[in-house]
Formats: structure tokens, sequence, C-alpha cells
């Protein structure tokens, strides 16, 4: 899948969370967005899952404006995991049947999709209150994947976790990349950014200031801006 | 009972103005005005429906419950006022659940369509379907507004407006009801309710008084069943956008 984000901005409260951001996600890799707090990480990929409508600007989907796409359906291939699971109340299995079971489907192999975040067949029938949070959040990766997602937008989904699931999730999102989901990752951790990202976008104030291959962008930033921030500085620049 | 003796009930005003006083509440003013509001606002009405008692017109019956509808509709609407439109929505809630209580139990025979009977079980039904469809807005936008990375989660697997909020609307209807629920489980025991009351300080023989209360209690379970369903599935469509997206003004 190619997502085009074609000059968006999103204006809310009186000020741009995004300011003419164009880039281009074309690669079946693992994209890792970074950035200071409010720099509008999360508003990107809000605007490409079509929860909130682009201010200015659009979205082209291989090529389609995604207005002129099925909301439904773009949700359905462009799955999205938060920072928190939000499980629904009762079983690992009923949430993993959710996504498909809201357009009517039956018959769902709930142990297909359990197995591919490495959890066992034991947790089929487990109530989701009882699950640590690594489980959860796996349970919730498990969840997006039961609709076939094509991409796969990771909103900070480590960031309460201990480094052993923390660890555990980062391999299962590398093997599904590799087995064709493109993955749009946000997160604040540059050691884990730079882990796992085969490209990096810096976003501050809501421009993207730069987009390129990890190693590059963490060995050798262009601009200033970025220099600062992957040094630690930018909070005093700002101030 | 004579104007002398309610004269004379009036004064247990003045235990509660003492009260005030004695413990410093600094309420004694809103006692007077509230109390002085309060009788006025009755003895209008107490006119208004001796005239339409009186004349025994249909007209004036339906366009007195009609002004009772406007008001109460106005009054709950202050609930969710952020909410656009949400007068309108509320309104038609309570005339909905007046409009088919009404008909049935004059369908059924319990009373008849005449402004004695219509206009006072009128304001039991508009004055429930007024707190109960308010309560009703005011969780949902409470559930809506807490809740809103959850339904965002929901959305983002595919879920539409109605699903992902399907959770809310089920809250929202039964915080609306749940009230004449509970006051149900104790009618007889804990309180007896207004209107048997009423009718029993009144001269009505009890058990003639428990008919009616019956009546107005399965009443009350209809109405604000109704009102609050059509409030909720009325309003929760405000908080999404047309592209099934939660929106962000509220």
């Amino acid at each position: 899948m190619e997502i085009e984000l074609k000059n968006i901005s999103y204006f809310r409260d009186g000020k741009y969370i995004l300011k003419n951001v164009y880039f281009k996600f074309e690669k079946n890799g693992i994209y890792t967005v970074v950035g200071p707090s409010g720099a509008g990480k999360s508003t990107m990929l809000k605007l490409i899952n079509r929860l909130i409508e682009p201010t200015e600007g659009a979205i082209f989907i291989n090529g389609v404006e995604y207005k002129n796409i099925d909301v439904i359906l773009l949700r359905r291939k462009i799955g999205m995991v938060f920072q928190r699971p939000f499980l629904f109340e009762g079983t690992v299995k009923e949430n993993i049947e959710l996504g498909p079971s809201l357009r009517g489907e039956k018959n769902i192999d709930a142990l297909f999709y359990l197995e591919a975040v490495g959890l066992s067949k034991d947790y089929l029938f487990k109530d989701v209150n009882n699950l640590s949070g690594g489980e959860a959040q796996r349970v919730s990766i498990a969840r997006a994947l039961a609709n076939s997602p094509e991409v796969l937008l990771l909103d900070e989904p480590t960031s309460s976790l201990d480094p052993t699931s923390t660890s555990i999730i980062e391999e299962l999102i590398k093997r599904l990349n590799r087995e064709g989901i493109m993955v749009i990752w946000v997160t604040h951790n540059m050691e884990q950014a730079k882990r796992i990202g085969d490209y990096t976008l810096f976003l501050y104030k809501g421009e993207l200031i730069e987009a390129r291959k990890t190693w590059e962008f963490f060995e050798n930033p262009i601009s200033e801006v970025s220099k600062l921030f992957l040094e630690g500085k930018l909070k005093e620049m700002i101030e | 009972m004579s104007t002398s003796s309610l004269i004379f009930a009036s004064s247990l005003v003045f235990v509660a103005i003492f009260i005030s006083y004695y413990q410093k509440l600094g309420i004694e003013k809103e006692i007077i005005i509230g109390t002085a509001r309060a009788v006025l606002q009755l003895m209008i009405v107490g006119y208004i429906l001796h005239y339409i008692f009186s004349a025994n017109n249909a007209f004036f019956t339906l366009a007195m419950v009609a002004i009772m509808i406007l008001v109460a509709g106005h009054n709950a609407s202050k609930r969710g006022k952020e909410i656009p439109g949400i007068f309108y929505y509320v309104t038609f809630s309570i005339a909905v659940s007046a409009a088919v209580t009404l008909s049935l139990l004059v369908l059924f025979g319990n009373i008849k369509f005449e402004p004695q009977q219509v206009i006072p079980v009128s304001g039991m039904i508009i004055g429930n379907s007024m707190v109960a469809s308010g309560l009703s807005v005011s969780r949902l936008k409470d559930e809506i507004k807490n809740r809103q990375e959850e339904i965002e989660a929901y959305l983002a697997l595919g879920a539409t407006s109605r699903q992902a909020a399907q959770k809310v609307i089920k809250m929202s209807i039964k915080t609306g009801m749940m009230p004449t629920v509970d006051s149900m489980k104790t009618l007889g025991i804990v309180q007896l309710p207004g209107m048997m009351t009423g009718l029993i300080l009144g001269g009505v023989d009890p058990i003639t008084a428990v008919k009616y209360q019956i009546m107005v209690t399965f009443m009350l379970a209809s109405t604000v069943a109704i009102s609050c369903f059509t409030v909720t599935f009325l309003t929760y469509r405000t908080f999404f956008t047309k592209q099934h997206q939660l929106r962000q003004a509220f």
C-alpha cells in the first residue's frame, strides 16, 4: 500500500497541530515517527486512519484520495493500535473477533491471530481483566490483525510496558512487517526508533523537519533542530 | 381546606427562615422569593386550569399540554446545552413519550380525554420525562467525553458510530430510567406517592387511590423508557460526523 500525505495541515483550538506535511509512505518498511510531545505525531496517525479530517491538503491511498474510499473499509485496511490497549469486557477470543464481527462475519479463526502475536491457545478464553499489560497489548495487536490490515499504525504501544514485553512486541512487529504489513510507529523512545525503524520521520511543532533512512537520521541529522533534539537540547532551544 | 387554614400553614415557612437565620445559612431571601414564586405560579396555574376545566375544550387542553412539553424541553435541554439542537431532541422525546403514554391510557379507558384528567396526568408524564431525558443527555455527554479514546479505538477497528457508541447509549438510557425503576421498588413502603396521597387527602377510598397509583406506576415506566430511548438515539449522532469520526468540538 502507498500512502501519500499531500501538504496536509490540521488546525485545532486556534493553532496548527500539523502544518503542510508532505510525505509518501511507499516502501513496505517500518517507519518510526519521532519528535517532542505536541509535535503532531499522534495526530498524523489519526489523520491516516481518518479518525479526524485534515483541515488542508489531502491523503491519497494507492493514488486515490481517501475521501473517495469507504471509511470503514479504509480503517480495516489501515489498522491502529493505541498506547492503551482498550480491550473490551469479555474474553480474549471475543476481543479478537470484534473487528470482523462488527461487519457480521462469523467463523473467525481467533486462535490463528492469537498465535500470530505469540500467545498460546490457553489465552483464548481468558478474561481480558486477567492479562498483564504486555499480553493485553499483544491481544490488541491480534485484534487489529483480525481485520487483515495492510498497514499498522502504532501509537506508542510499548510506552507503558516493561522491557521484556517491549522486546516481544518489537520482534512481533518486525515479523509482521517481514510478512508484508507496512508499519508506522510513533515512539518517544529514540533507542526503539533506532532499533526497529527502516525510515524515520522527525516532526517538530507540527512540521515535518526530516524524513530519511533511520540510520542516516540518527548518525547524520541534517537540520539543526534534529541535531538538538537528538542531543536532548531541544528544550533549551525552546526556552 | 379553608383560605384561613392555608394562611396558618404558611407559618411553616417561617420555621425554614428561622433555621436559616439561626444557622447563618444566608438563604432567608431565597426562601422568601421561592415561597412567593411558588404561591404566585400556583395561583396563576390554578386560575388557568379553572378556566380550561370549565371551558372543556380539546384545543385548550392540548395547548396546555404543549406548553408543558415546551417548558420541560427547555429545562431538560440545559443538561446538554453544548449540544447543537438539544432543545429539539429533548422536546421531541418528551412529546413522543407523552403522546404514546397518554394515547394508550385513553385507549385502555384508564382516563377520559377531558381536561380534569388529561392535564394532571400529562403533568406527571412530562415531569418524569423531563428529569429522565435530562439525566440521559447528561450521562451521554459525560461518557462520550470520558471515553473518547475508547470510542476511537472502536472506530479504528472499523466500527460504525452506532457500534462504537453502543456501550454509552446503553449507559445513558439506563441512567435516565433507574430513578423511576428504583422508586417503583419502594413504592408504598418508603414513600406514598403524590397521586395516591392527593386522592386520599381528597377523601377517595385508599383502594381506589392505590389503583390510580398502580396506573401511574405503569405509565411512568413507559414514559421514561420512551423518552430516554428517543433522546439518547437522537442525540448520540450529534457527537459523530457522517464519516464515523468523533467530533472534536465537544
